[in-house]
């Protein structure tokens, strides 16, 4: 152990002045390295090897740590003919073959040209050690950051004195302020009651796993001295509020997500339901084309795949829509008048296109692909993670929720569909072409719902099914808030979202939904119009 | 129309009695008496596949007498069918007693792999047949009845009542997939033995459930004739036409129809209770609101408001869906999609009102 630490503090001394030596001493690192290579090929017991992976490490060339993570997977070879030490990768007929020292290819080689440089147990823990400190000055920040949390949560007390070190040349105020952390969090365990104390202070408020069962560990061990236990005590609790908190604002996220989602599905249905007063039984299927429309553009762009959501949000509209105002004008035209009777008939076009995408793309689901810059999370504090592409779909679903508000409130078109809803007759004796109005208030409802295809196919599978698992969904959200109201329908879908998250721990999914559905069959009872029913002569048409 | 309780004009429903009755004597003749080679023989699958179209033909006949003479489009029927057929499920299951997988003649098969003890209170008494044809009428009917108090006494109507029916049945399914619910979860209630002593996978037993079915069909037919033709029959339509004059005049709307919902779903669950040993399986998927909606689609084929209709279109809608199915599973899809567009639009009377079109046409 004291060798080792030696070994590594004299390695991680020899890279920070690496860091700071000319282009010069670089040449000679490379020299350096090349020759610990070669020295492993001719190694012939552990300790010569150990040797020379110090030495690989202690070059601190930009390879040093694909070579020792391939000597630690079993990786690294030596070639018979030439006893040229390599890297292997299994291919198909043997091995891929890249040379150690510069990453050339080399082809392929069988199995018997080859020889491993085998590894023991000692070895093994070095050239972890080796990596840890190869990491610990990686180039980029954020690498670094990650290395000595990793460290710090190593629970090994000896590698302080490392991280310590690393102070004196860091720059970056994240990664002083993580080495710190770490420090503290390795203090925990130290057996100096003064540092244990100084450690709890430090890490009391950082939300995590380890910090927790430490703190409730030291709380609860009897050899310690009251003060540190109190301490510890004290931690534990504020831990635990802190997280309390998180939980909520977790479940909240989630919810409002969740929501967004509903509200995202409904809002077009909103349009031709609430506006128009046609159901339309084919809205989750026109979802669905939007959810393909995404898929087919990605696939004939597959070398921008980050810009690709840009070009799918028009097309989606448009496809959707164009299928939206073909429905109008086939069907549901001929049906003004007779809910019940559209409710079948686009029924039946609904399940027409499921067959269709059905027979078109394979009954199988798509993968659409999410764009780097939705992937992936970020951290607002520790233990309090927002994931990037439900905080995008709840700002998008904001975002086309104004854009409609504003096309209803500001346009000719808006103008035009409120004065077709709250009296036809009357918008007619005035010149407005109704059925125009019809057609595009209906395209207008379909494109929305192929806007929400989009953010679907981010969050779940895109198949023939998509549009089903979300038409009783949205049919119930616009019902709660109430026919023709916009407002009532953002509302409504956000609040069921956040309930339905809510009941989720104690319930369970499944029960959760049939809890809200139940909840809305009796809500319904009660407020047959909704949460914000329509007043005024609206309300009778 | 309505003025006579047996119209002598009722043409349809003659015919459709007299179908049932040629069938009672036809098809038992044709199975058991006529020997197996010859080409008159009616095979015990075709005995069975009747008898199912028969299940389907009783609750199309539920649903027209709630849509085409009440107007309440319900999009969960399947449900009440689905729990009939549930209720009869429990005492087919409690009736295989020790043979099943694991042997246990106390709790059924699925129980025992979910590790349970006990038979769950809900299950008690489904072990004497005549309790489980209690249930059969008294789940479905309370569920109604529930569900139609509080919503008709608060007006809910038109759209919104359809669209609630619709997620009554979705809820159910949820629930009704859950394996802590106690039925069965996915897989519902299957591997049938017998019903009262008889081996479900008899020739005999099949025929004596093909002419169950075909009576239930006749009797629920004449029900619910008898209760269009009713004075009841007749508030109902009025109901039907306009809600709120009637309401005006003095009558309590809610009442009438509560009691006619109730009523077609008493007749759902038992076509689901006859469904059920002759197919020999009963799981969540027929709460699916898919197959409510289907169900629609069955009697606006067939023809609304006339009963008879709707039986007709049951059978013929489910004769085309097995030959397409068989032949062109791809196609099934398009072409009931294509039917729901085609019959709201261009035959809003269904088959039905071909037939009388055509009629009209050669008198003139």
């Amino acid at each position: 152990m004291e060798h080792r630490v030696r070994r590594i503090l004299s390695v991680a001394a020899l890279l920070s002045m690496w860091m700071l030596t000319t282009a010069a001493a670089a040449l000679a690192g490379e020299e350096e390295f090349t020759q610990a290579i070669s020295a492993i090929a001719t190694a012939s017991s552990y300790s010569e090897k150990d040797a020379a992976a110090t030495a690989i490490a202690a070059s601190a060339n930009p390879r040093a740590e694909t070579v020792l993570g391939a000597m630690l997977k079993g990786e690294l070879y030596t070639r018979n003919s030439d006893s040229r030490v390599v890297t292997v990768t299994d291919a198909a007929d043997g091995f891929a073959v890249l040379d150690a020292t510069t990453g050339e290819d080399l082809g392929t080689a069988s199995t018997s040209d080859v020889s491993r440089v085998t590894v023991n147990n000692a070895l093994r823990t070095s050239l972890r050690g080796l990596l840890a400190t190869l990491k610990l000055h990686h180039t980029d920040p954020k690498q670094r950051v990650a290395a000595i949390r990793e460290v710090g949560e190593s629970g090994d007390l000896e590698m302080r004195q490392t991280l310590t070190d690393l102070l004196a040349t860091e720059q970056d105020s994240d990664v002083r302020g993580a080495i710190d952390t770490a420090v503290a969090t390795l203090n925990l365990d130290s057996t100096e009651p003064a540092e244990r104390l100084a450690a709890i202070e430090r890490v009391g408020g950082v939300v995590n796993g380890l910090t927790r069962t430490k703190m409730s560990a030291l709380a609860a061990n009897e050899s310690v001295d009251e003060e540190t236990r109190t301490a510890a005590r004290r931690a534990l609790i504020d831990i635990e509020r802190r997280v309390a908190v998180y939980d909520v604002v977790q479940t909240a996220f989630f919810g409002l997500s969740l929501g967004s989602i509903l509200v995202l599905a409904a809002i077009g249905l909103s349009v031709t339901f609430g506006i128009m007063g046609v159901i339309n039984m084919a809205h989750g299927e026109l979802m669905m084309l939007g959810a393909y429309t995404t898929y087919v553009v990605q696939q004939l762009m597959p070398n921008a795949l980050g810009a690709s959501l840009f070009v799918a949000m028009p097309a989606a509209f448009l496809v959707a829509g164009l299928v939206g105002v073909a429905i109008e004008r086939g069907i549901v035209r001929r049906l003004y008048g007779r809910p019940l009777e559209t409710l079948l008939a686009t029924f039946g076009v609904s399940l027409v296109l499921q067959q269709a995408v059905r027979t078109i793309f394979s009954p199988l689901n798509r993968s659409v692909v999410t764009p780097a810059w939705l992937s992936g999370s970020i951290e607002l504090t520790p233990g309090l993670d927002i994931t990037l592409n439900r905080l995008y779909i709840l700002l998008f679903s904001l975002l086309v929720f104004g854009a409609l508000l504003l096309v209803l409130k500001r346009t000719r078109l808006g103008l035009e569909m409120r004065a077709v809803t709250q009296n036809r007759a009357m918008a007619a004796a005035m010149g407005i072409r109704t059925d125009r109005v019809d057609m595009l208030t209906f395209g207008l409802g379909a494109g929305i719902a192929g806007l929400a295809g989009v953010a679907l196919s981010q969050v779940t599978n895109v198949g023939p099914n998509l549009g089903q698992a979300y038409i009783v969904d949205s049919f119930m959200v616009v019902v709660f808030g109430g026919v023709g109201n916009l407002w009532g329908t953002l509302v409504s879908g956000l609040s069921l979202g956040v309930a339905s998250k809510l009941i989720e721990p104690a319930a369970g999914a499944v029960m959760a939904k049939i809890f809200v559905l139940v909840f809305l069959i009796v809500f319904i009872q009660k407020r047959p119009r909704g949460l914000f029913p329509q007043k005024g002569r609206a309300a009778e048409a | 129309m309505l003025t006579k309780r047996w119209p002598d004009h009722d043409r349809g429903g003659y015919v459709l009695l007299g179908v049932l009755a040629v069938l009672a004597v036809v098809v038992p003749v044709a199975n058991l008496a006529i020997p197996d080679g010859s080409p008159l023989h009616l095979s015990t699958f075709m005995v069975t596949l009747l008898g199912k179209y028969l299940c389907y033909a009783l609750l199309a006949l539920a649903l027209d007498l709630v849509w085409g003479y009440v107007g309440i489009l319900s999009l969960g029927h399947g449900a009440f069918f689905a729990l009939g057929g549930y209720a009869m499920g429990m005492y087919l299951m409690r009736q295989i007693g020790a043979r099943g997988v694991y042997g246990n003649a106390d709790l059924p098969d699925f129980m025992v792999f979910l590790n349970w003890d006990t038979l769950p209170w809900y299950w008690h008494g489904f072990d004497t047949f005549w309790f489980a044809l209690a249930m059969v009428v008294l789940v479905p009917g309370l569920l109604a009845f529930v569900f139609g108090w509080l919503a008709f006494r608060s007006r809910v109507a038109g759209v919104y009542l359809s669209i609630i029916t619709q997620a009554l049945t979705y809820a159910l399914m949820l629930a009704f997939f859950r394996n802590e619910m106690g039925f069965g979860g996915n897989n519902g209630l299957t591997d049938f033995k017998e019903l009262l002593g008889f081996d479900l996978q008899s020739d005999k037993t099949r025929v004596a459930l093909f002419l169950t079915s075909t009576a239930a069909l006749a009797l629920g037919y004449l029900a619910c004739r008898y209760v269009v033709t009713s004075r009841l029959g007749r508030v109902v339509a009025a109901i039907r036409d306009a809600e709120d004059r009637v309401r005006f005049v003095g009558f309590r709307t809610h009442h009438f129809k509560v009691w006619v919902f109730t009523l077609s779903a008493v007749l759902c669950g038992i076509a689901g209770a006859l469904y059920v040993p002759q197919v020999g399986i009963i799981n969540p998927n027929e709460f699916q609101p898919l197959n409510s909606i289907e169900l629609v689609v069955w009697v606006a084929v067939g023809g609304r408001g006339t009963l008879y209709g709707a039986a007709l279109g049951a059978a013929v809608v489910n004769y085309a869906k097995s030959t397409f199915t068989a032949l062109l599973p791809e196609v099934w899809l398009f072409v009931l999609g294509t039917l729901f567009v085609l019959v709201t639009i261009a035959l809003p009377r269904g088959l039905v009102g071909i037939a009388a079109r055509f009629k009209r046409s050669q008198h003139a």
